[in-house]
């Protein structure tokens, strides 16, 4: 019997980090280039896994668009475990590990003519921003477009210049919240379901995506379901642990779905009966 | 494909010149009962023996396996694949069905080839049971007592000479160029069909429903106080896990040489038991309890394997969980009681 030439899915490309910014005390993005500027190819709401060798592999969302890839792709992470804190001591150049991308983002072309909701809880608001640019470059295709977004404080708000130009551009329509104002902040301060009241919708045309902290999925889903959005029509994206990302390893598994495979995007009719989704 | 015998006093012969090949791995006997091992003497195996501790998934999946070595300065990465032919001998029916189901899992979607290199470079010899091995078993309620395909060669021992039912071409070359054999004379099929009819009744049904209506039973079981009542009792020790033939899931880490500049990543059996298990980086856990840690096992075993990969079970009802857990819960306890809650 031949044995053919084999390659093995857990086998990372090798990637340059590019370029790195730093956004909050906890976060910074990084800008990674593939080789041979080849294109990550992925959908908004996808993930890859990144190798840090020796240390180990992550699951991270990709925050850029793919209308914004040009042979790279972003990644803003929070400085949490083994492999995020050997990201965060890593310099420009230096060399990574990449896997993917995987599981299944935003049918996002699917949302063509509808007005876009995206409901945004902490740091979620780096993979969101991977739907949000993509709206925006193709802004003609798509209907009114609302932003909510919330953090903690005011110093953990990303994105700076982004959130800046939501709030310029007319055809956005941004709000924010912190939980926790500081003295010089005169924004809305309370939870991100505060902003609901203020916003009105046209539910059947709105396709709404959320994503945030555990504790936040099943408030917003509340706030949107009492706007008389449809419950196909609310899509969420679920943090699990993911360690193979080829749904074979099982720590990702939420009742019969392996979340790196049919997920981490879901609409909540999908997952509303499942114990233990949201 | 075919029926051929082996004298018994040729089965030996078959093995050691196996041995001369391949890695033969089977049953041998160690201080506690017997287990899977490389055999360094064809008189080592035991086919008589009842069960083992840990299951011969082993051979397929190691408790250990490395995915890729790399150099530290990340400028070569490479793949690691276990090249070795192997004979894994004496697999019981129930292992054998778990190991249909490990292919199905590992082929499914994105293939792994670590897997499949290994399950393609595997002989697999399976052994009918002609009597139970101990209580803990429900092979006949999980429809594994016997099987029909998924081996290279089947053997079933009738006394003076093993039944051998050929799987594929694979199978058909090990006996043609390592075994004595002759096509099976009418005399020689009567007594097989006489102990296959006899083996059915010595096993008991153990489950009190079948074991392809255990879906629908889970499918009504998540909110049973029954989950809450084993997690009180439940060590969350992952013994269940190890010794189960069907699970597979796995952990990934790295290793690093002494002197930092080359290292490789490995992948190692994992528990869903373990408190860490569905814990992620910012300290959330998606499974905090015991009771609900428990429920997914069951469900895994009981409803999600079997959704997943129609022809398949979860559980194969071969009872080392059973005889491993030091609380005893049990499967057929389980299901029992979930069954009585829903008659």
């Amino acid at each position: 019997m031949a044995i053919p030439a084999i390659e093995s899915i857990y086998v990372p490309t090798l990637a340059w980090i590019s370029r790195i910014e730093p956004m909050t005390a906890m976060e910074k993005l990084f800008v990674v280039e593939l080789p041979r500027g080849q294109s990550l190819g992925h959908k908004p709401g996808q993930f890859v896994q990144i190798s840090v060798c020796g240390v180990g592999e992550a699951p991270i969302s990709i925050s850029s668009s793919p209308s914004r890839s040009n042979g790279k792709f972003e990644m803003c992470v929070r400085k949490v475990g083994d492999v995020t804190s050997a990201l965060h001591r890593m310099k420009e150049g230096d060399q990574i590990g990449v896997r993917g991308p995987f599981g299944r983002g935003f049918p996002i072309e699917q949302f063509e003519g509808r007005d876009i909701l995206i409901a945004a809880g902490g740091l979620a608001l780096a993979p969101v921003r991977s739907v949000i640019n993509q709206v925006l470059d193709n802004r003609k295709k798509y209907g009114r477009f609302i932003i909510l977004y919330g953090a903690k404080t005011p110093a953990e708000l990303l994105f700076k210049e982004e959130r800046d130009e939501w709030k310029r551009r007319d055809d956005v329509e941004y709000l924010e919240t912190v939980d926790r104002g500081t003295p010089d902040w005169t924004g809305n301060v309370g939870v991100i379901t505060t902003l609901f009241p203020k916003i009105a919708v046209n539910p059947r045309n709105t396709i709404a995506i959320t994503e945030g902290p555990p504790v936040m999925y099943r408030f917003v889903i509340m706030e949107l379901l009492g706007k008389g959005i449809p419950e196909d029509q609310i899509w969420v994206s679920l943090e699990r642990r993911m360690k193979c990302g080829v749904g074979k390893c099982g720590h990702c598994q939420i009742d019969h779905f392996y979340c790196c495979q049919h997920g981490p995007s879901f609409n909540y009719a999908e997952i509303k009966g499942v114990m233990e989704a949201i | 494909m075919s029926l051929k015998i082996i004298n018994t006093s040729d089965l030996l012969p078959f093995v050691s010149r196996m041995m001369s090949e391949y890695e033969v791995i089977g049953p041998v006997a160690n201080d506690t009962g017997f287990k899977f091992a490389t055999l360094t003497d064809a008189s080592q195996l035991r086919l008589d023996y009842n069960t083992t501790v840990i299951p011969p998934r082993k051979a397929l999946l190691p408790t250990r396996e490395t995915l890729f070595t790399f150099r530290s300065d990340m400028h070569t990465v490479a793949p690691a694949f276990d090249m070795k032919w192997r004979v894994l001998l004496g697999v019981h029916t129930c292992d054998l069905h778990a190991m249909c189901m490990l292919d199905e899992a590992f082929a499914r979607g994105q293939p792994d080839t670590h897997y499949m290199k290994r399950r393609a470079t595997t002989a697999i010899i399976s052994l009918e049971c002609l009597d139970p091995c101990d209580e803990h078993s429900f092979c006949k309620s999980m429809n594994t007592l016997t099987a029909t395909s998924g081996f290279d060669l089947h053997l079933i021992g009738l006394g003076e000479f093993y039944a051998v039912d050929v799987g594929t071409t694979a199978g058909e070359a090990l006996l043609a160029n390592h075994a004595k054999t002759h096509d099976a004379t009418r005399a020689e099929i009567a007594l097989l069909d006489k102990a296959m009819s006899q083996k059915w009744a010595k096993f008991p049904a153990r489950l009190h429903l079948d074991g392809k209506d255990l879906p629908a039973l889970m499918g009504v079981s998540y909110k049973s106080p029954l989950w809450e009542e084993i997690g009180k009792r439940c060590l969350a020790c992952g013994s269940c896990n190890i010794v189960c033939p069907t699970c597979y899931c796995f952990d990934v880490q790295d290793d690093v040489s002494f002197d930092g500049k080359t290292g490789e990543r490995y992948r190692v059996w994992d528990s869903c038991q373990l408190d860490a298990f569905a814990r992620i980086g910012s300290g959330e856990n998606f499974r905090k309890t015991r009771a609900q840690r428990l429920r997914h096992r069951f469900m895994r075993k009981g409803k999600y394997i079997a959704e997943a990969f129609p022809g398949h079970q979860g559980c194969v009802g071969c009872g080392r969980c059973a005889r491993a857990c030091l609380v005893d819960i049990t499967p057929v306890d389980v299901w029992n009681s979930l069954h009585k809650d829903h008659a």
